[in-house]
């Protein structure tokens, strides 16, 4: 019997593949009967490397009774913080007081998806990991849960699974023994909705506290309004050069 | 003078008894895992604060005990003192044995043990703890051919000490990478230092040695063979050393944090706020595991008694891992500094000291860790020749 040779070059099943593909499906055959199938070639690539997507959020219009962004990345997401120690929370309200002033504000902290993450560098898998346009995943099926990033996040963003789940939501997949975090609702990017569900959530209370977009076009919302006010990155002293940025703190 | 002869262990019931003992703790570690991996981690004191807990400090600790368990091996080998030679096989065997046991640890409080073969398959060279994988996995083979070649008859002997030099740099660079998962470390404010490197590798010299002369007292009392006090004490007398050696640099540590403002917070915290982390610091690790054993060890009179020596090896042990106990799960505990000069709240813990109340599954798996190390060494003794007939003075000493 004349095996074909096994090159699987191309076709490796990685989920950065997937990510970039969508539905596309490749399939080579290993041996009469024996298919290996690969998703994730053919497809319009969806991380592209010229776009970085971003945040930008404005603590000035953040008002301290409103948490609808959480709300609505725990219904998208499927995540549910009880308010044990061990609940998974992918973006939090926290409180800021000016230890000299007393001036209190709040504002939402999530993965800042840095450009040089310290999550990426420590994992040891490579589960951790930055797509081409500046968004940090981690991928579910490599992740061993050894929790090195949760250490190594200066955000606190990523949680760790520590009970089974049911109801997942079939775009985002969780499991338990696995770390977790803001995911910039990749899913809705990568089927074209161009945002994301706790900007969409901000939008509809009518605060408009977070913009959307892509940081390297100079034409998006976001890259115009950072042009326009200053704003900081949180830690800017680590130089991670982050995703997520921030105004009136 | 005696020639020095190796024999295994015979086979008494204190030998297999031991090793009953010690498959009893294996197994209930064992029925741990199994246990953790059903329900997940909501069923140990773990939790989003404080990721890593007594498992971590039980692996890290024994992983840093391995390297300095070899400290006796390397003295014979490496440094050429003869008195050491006899107790290198031992050393060897049971710096394996002591970072099997703190591998066995790591691995099995991960999420998902089960993907531990993707650990072998998927390499991110930037991580450190992919280092490490190779770092651990190179000593084993690295001490192990050293063992060979100390046991294998008629190889010349500079196999020997190359083979003791190799496994000394090997053990010096491994723990480097110990000390650098948590030197590297930018995020926290009780990490982020270059000297917990060398801090670490101190701390292996000081608890390896401990270990191996808990080990070596143990097992010759056991079997009824002789182990020389001019032996024993010289080897007190190094343990002492160490520990001048590790307190020094814990001063330097927290002397240099305690220089920088911003480090103040973290430092206030484990040295005087951090009820039971102040306590083990100050209580255990510098009084009990440092001053007390070194005042003893160097005391003319009872540095040189057998329970002393004991004695002073269990309180380094204690010391060791109270160091350990505050760096990783004090070093957690503290929050993270993420918007410098506010007082920060939100539903997550952040900017509380986060609480850790480790459950006895934790406990378990450690002491679990602990007994497969000691396994390992009590079967490696019973079927190599590893330990000497006798280590007794009159055959050791006037060799030096």
């Amino acid at each position: 019997m004349n095996i074909p040779d096994l090159k699987l070059k191309g076709a490796e099943i990685h989920r950065r593949d997937v990510l970039k593909g969508g539905a596309a499906l490749a399939t080579i055959t290993l041996a009469p009967g024996v298919t290996l199938m690969a998703m994730g070639n053919g497809v319009a690539a969806a991380a592209n490397p010229g776009v970085r997507w971003g945040l930008l959020i404005d603590a000035g219009k953040c008002p301290s009774d409103c948490s609808a962004c959480v709300t609505a990345c725990s219904d998208e997401h499927g995540w549910e913080n009880n308010g044990l120690p061990t609940d998974p929370q992918w973006i939090r309200k926290v409180t800021l007081r000016d230890k000299e002033t007393g001036y209190e504000n709040t504002l939402p902290v999530m993965c800042q998806h840095c450009e040089n993450p310290p999550c990426v560098d420590v994992c040891p898998t490579g589960a951790s990991f930055k797509r081409e346009d500046g968004i940090v995943l981690v991928d579910r099926h490599t992740c061993i849960g050894c929790r090195y990033c949760m250490m190594a996040c200066p955000f606190k963003a990523r949680s760790f699974l520590a009970e089974s789940i049911t109801d997942q939501k079939p775009y985002s997949p969780r499991g338990k023994g696995t770390v977790e975090g803001c995911n910039m609702c990749v899913h809705k990017l990568d089927r074209g909705d161009g945002t994301t569900a706790c900007v969409e959530a901000c939008k509809a209370t009518g605060y408009n506290a977070m913009i959307f977009g892509d940081m390297n076009d100079p034409e998006s919302d976001i890259s115009k309004a950072l042009a326009s006010y200053p704003s900081i990155e949180l830690r800017a002293d680590l130089g991670l050069n982050l995703g997520v940025r921030y105004q009136n703190i | 003078m005696e020639r020095i002869i190796y024999r295994e262990l015979k086979s008494t019931p204190k030998v297999w008894g031991l090793l009953a003992v010690l498959a009893v703790f294996i197994a209930a570690a064992g029925a741990v895992v199994l246990y953790v991996e059903h329900y997940g981690h909501i069923v140990t004191g773990m939790d989003n604060q404080i990721v890593w807990g007594l498992p971590h400090v039980f692996a890290i600790f024994l992983i840093v005990a391995a390297s300095g368990a070899l400290n006796v091996a390397s003295i014979g080998s490496v440094f050429g003192k003869v008195a050491y030679k006899p107790m290198a096989r031992l050393s060897a065997l049971l710096a394996i044995a002591l970072l099997v046991g703190g591998l066995a640890v790591l691995v099995l409080d991960l999420g998902r043990p089960d993907r531990l073969i993707v650990t072998m398959t998927n390499f991110n060279f930037t991580s450190i703890f992919t280092w490490n994988i190779l770092l651990y996995t190179g000593f084993m083979v690295i001490v192990a051919v050293y063992l060979f070649t100390q046991m294998a008859r008629g190889l010349p002997s500079y196999a020997v000490k190359t083979a003791g030099l190799a496994a000394f740099i090997w053990r010096l660079i491994l723990t480097t990478g110990t000390g650098s998962i948590f030197g590297w470390l930018v995020a926290r404010q009780a990490y982020d230092a270059a000297i917990m490197a060398p801090l670490f590798i101190v701390m292996s010299f000081a608890t390896g040695m401990a270990i191996f002369l808990l080990v070596v007292m143990g097992i010759t009392r056991m079997t009824g063979r002789a182990f020389g006090p001019e032996l024993r004490t010289r080897l007190a007398r190094l343990l002492a050393i160490f520990i001048a050696a590790l307190l020094y640099f814990t001063t330097v540590q927290h002397l240099t944090n305690l220089y920088a403002a911003e480090h103040w917070g973290i430092e206030a915290f484990i040295l005087r706020d951090g009820g039971i982390y102040t306590f083990l610091f100050w209580g255990v690790q510098v009084l009990m595991g440092g001053f007390v054993p070194m005042a003893i060890l160097f005391h003319p009179r009872l540095g040189k008694q057998a329970a002393m020596v004991v004695l002073s090896s269990f309180l380094v042990i204690a010391g060791g891992f109270a160091q350990l106990y505050v760096i990783v799960i004090g070093g957690q505990a503290y929050p993270l500094d993420i918007f410098p000069g506010y007082e920060i709240s939100s539903s997550f813990a952040d900017g509380v000291i986060n609480s850790y109340t480790p459950s006895i599954l934790e406990l378990i798996l450690g002491l679990g860790g602990v007994a497969l190390a000691l396994a390992i060494t009590m079967i490696g003794m019973k079927f190599l020749r590893i330990l000497p007939n006798s280590l007794s003075d009159a055959n050791v000493t006037p060799k030096i």
